[in-house]
C-alpha cells in the first residue's frame, strides 16, 4: 500500500479538478431537474390527459432503463447523427452537443427529473382534501392553491426521498467517467491507476471522496427535514 | 446487421444470468447483515452497520472498479509473495456478480430488517411457546411473514440491481450494454443499437414489475386493505 502517492501535488491537483467536475455536475443537474420535475410534476397531476400519459411514458422509459445507457444515447448517439453534425459547429444549441460536460449534464438532468418529478406528483396526490377545501372557501382559484397551499408542502414532504434521489445523483456522476475525456473523481482515479498501476490506493482515494460528499449530503438534508417538516414532527409533551 | 443483432441478444442472456446470480448472493449477504444487525450482540450490530453504511455511500461503479483491479492486482500479489510464478486474471462475470451482490447486500440489509422489525414479537413468543426451536421458528412463521413485509423493498432493489448491470460492461464483460456499444462503434449508428439495448432493460424491468406484482398478490393474501 503506498497512499503517500495520493498526496503527491500533481494528484490532489487531479483529485481536486474531479471533485469541482463532480459537484458541478451534480448540483447543475439538480437544478436543471429540479425545475423540469416541478412542470413534469404539474402535468402528472395536471387536468389533461395526453399531457399525463406522455409525461408518465417518459419517467416510466427513463426510470426503466441503465442511467449508463442514457449517456451512451446522449453522446454517442446523438452526437453522431449527421443532423446534428452539421449544426454543431455554428447553430446553437446543438453546439454544445460537442462538449462532453454538456452531454452528461444533459443526461443526468433528463434522469432525475424524471425520479423527482414522480415523488413530487406522488406528494401532490397526497395533499389533504381538507386544505385544499379550505382554500377554495377562501377563493382562492386553483392557480393559487397550487402555489400557496399545495406546492409549498408537497414540496416540503417531497424532502425525505428527494434526499435520498441527491445522493443517488452524487453516485451516477461517477457514470461520467464512461465518456472519454471527462475527469470527475471517478475519472481522476482511473487516471491515477493507469499511471501508477495502484487501483486499491486510487480507488480507495475516490471511494473516501465520495463517502465524505455522501455524508455531507446526508447531514444537510437532516438538518434541513428537522426545520422545514418541523410541523409534521410528534409534539413533544 | 443481424450478426450485431445477435450479439446483443447474447449479451443479454448475460445480462439476466449476473443480474440472477447477484441477487442470489445479494439475498444471501442482506439475510445475513439482518440477522447481524438485529442481532443485538455490539460486535455484529457495529460490523453490520459499517457495511451498510459504508457501501452504500460509494458509488457502485467506483466499488466495481475497486474490486476488479485492486482485487487482480491482491491476489497476483499475494501469489508472487507465496512464490508461485502464477497470474491469475479475476473473470469480470464473477467480479460483476460478486460486487453488485455485495453492494445490493447492504440494499437488501435493511429492507430484510424493516421486514423482520413488522412482524409482531407475539409471533415469535408464540412459536416459542408451541416449543419450536430458533430455526424451525425462523421458517415456519418470521420468514413467510417476511416476504410479505419485504417484497416493496425487495422489488424496489431488484430493479436497481438490473439496471446497475450495465456498469459490468465498464470492467469488460460483454453483456447487452456492452455489445450495444460495440455494434453502434462498429456500424457508426449507434443511436439504433443503443435503443435496442434500451428497449431490452425496458422490457425486463417490465416482466419483473409485473411477476413481482402478482407475487405481492399472493403473499398478502388475507391481509386487510383499508382504504380512507
Amino acid at each position: 500500500m503506498n497512499f503517500a502517492i495520493l498526496l503527491e501535488p500533481q494528484n490532489l491537483a487531479l483529485f481536486g479538478t474531479g471533485i469541482a467536475t463532480t459537484l458541478g455536475l451534480l448540483f447543475a443537474s439538480l437544478a436543471v431537474g429540479a425545475v423540469l420535475a416541478l412542470v413534469f410534476a404539474l402535468l402528472l397531476t395536471g387536468p389533461w390527459a395526453t399531457m399525463r400519459w406522455l409525461v408518465g411514458a417518459y419517467t416510466y422509459v427513463i426510470r426503466g432503463t441503465p442511467c449508463l445507457i442514457q449517456v451512451y444515447l446522449i453522446y454517442y448517439g446523438l452526437g453522431q447523427l449527421e443532423w446534428i453534425q452539421a449544426r454543431w459547429d455554428s447553430v446553437w444549441p446543438w453546439t454544445h452537443f460537442k462538449q462532453p460536460f454538456f452531454c452528461a449534464l444533459l443526461a443526468f438532468s433528463l434522469n432525475t427529473a424524471a425520479y423527482t418529478a414522480e415523488m413530487l406528483a406522488g406528494a401532490i396526490r397526497e395533499t389533504g382534501a381538507g386544505e385544499i377545501e379550505a382554500a377554495q372557501a377562501y377563493g382562492m382559484g386553483r392557480f393559487q392553491v397550487m402555489l400557496r397551499i399545495v406546492l409549498p408542502s408537497a414540496m416540503r414532504r417531497t424532502l425525505p426521498a428527494y434526499s435520498n434521489e441527491v445522493v443517488m445523483m452524487l453516485h451516477a456522476t461517477s457514470l461520467a467517467s464512461a465518456v472519454p475525456s471527462m475527469v470527475d473523481v471517478t475519472g481522476a482515479a482511473s487516471r491515477i491507476y493507469a499511471e501508477y498501476y495502484l487501483p486499491f490506493e486510487a480507488y480507495l482515494g475516490a471511494a473516501a471522496i465520495y463517502l465524505v460528499a455522501s455524508f455531507c449530503l446526508i447531514g444537510f438534508f437532516k438538518i434541513s427535514e428537522k426545520r422545514l417538516l418541523a410541523y409534521l414532527a410528534p409534539r413533544a409533551h | 446487421m443481424n450478426a450485431y443483432v445477435a450479439a446483443i441478444l447474447q449479451g443479454a442472456v448475460l445480462t439476466v444470468g449476473v443480474s440472477v446470480a447477484a441477487l442470489v448472493v445479494s439475498v444471501v449477504l442482506g439475510l445475513l447483515g439482518a440477522g447481524a444487525k438485529l442481532s443485538g450482540r455490539p460486535v455484529w450490530v457495529g460490523l453490520g452497520t459499517a457495511y451498510t453504511t459504508i457501501i452504500r455511500g460509494i458509488p457502485d461503479l467506483v466499488l466495481m472498479l475497486l474490486i476488479f483491479y485492486g482485487g487482480t492486482i491482491g491476489i497476483n500479489n499475494t501469489l508472487e509473495w507465496m512464490g508461485s510464478e502464477a497470474t491469475v486474471d479475476i473473470n469480470p462475470f464473477v467480479a460483476g456478480v460478486l460486487t453488485l451482490g455485495f453492494i445490493y447486500g447492504a440494499y437488501m440489509t435493511e429492507t430484510f430488517r424493516g421486514a423482520m422489525l413488522s412482524i409482531p414479537k407475539g409471533q415469535a413468543e408464540a412459536a416459542w411457546a408451541f416449543g419450536m426451536g430458533r430455526t424451525q421458528t425462523f421458517i415456519r412463521i418470521t420468514a413467510p411473514q417476511m416476504v410479505r413485509y419485504a417484497l416493496p423493498g425487495f422489488t424496489n432493489n431488484w430493479l436497481v440491481l438490473i439496471k446497475a448491470t450495465a456498469l459490468v460492461s465498464l470492467i469488460g464483460l460483454q453483456e447487452m450494454t456492452y455489445a450495444g456499444k460495440q455494434a453502434g462503434a462498429a456500424t457508426r449508428s449507434p443511436l439504433v443499437f443503443l435503443l435496442f439495448t434500451a428497449s431490452l432493460f425496458l422490457v425486463y424491468t417490465t416482466v419483473s414489475l409485473f411477476v413481482l406484482r402478482k407475487l405481492n398478490a399472493r403473499f398478502s393474501l388475507g391481509t386487510k386493505r383499508i382504504a380512507l
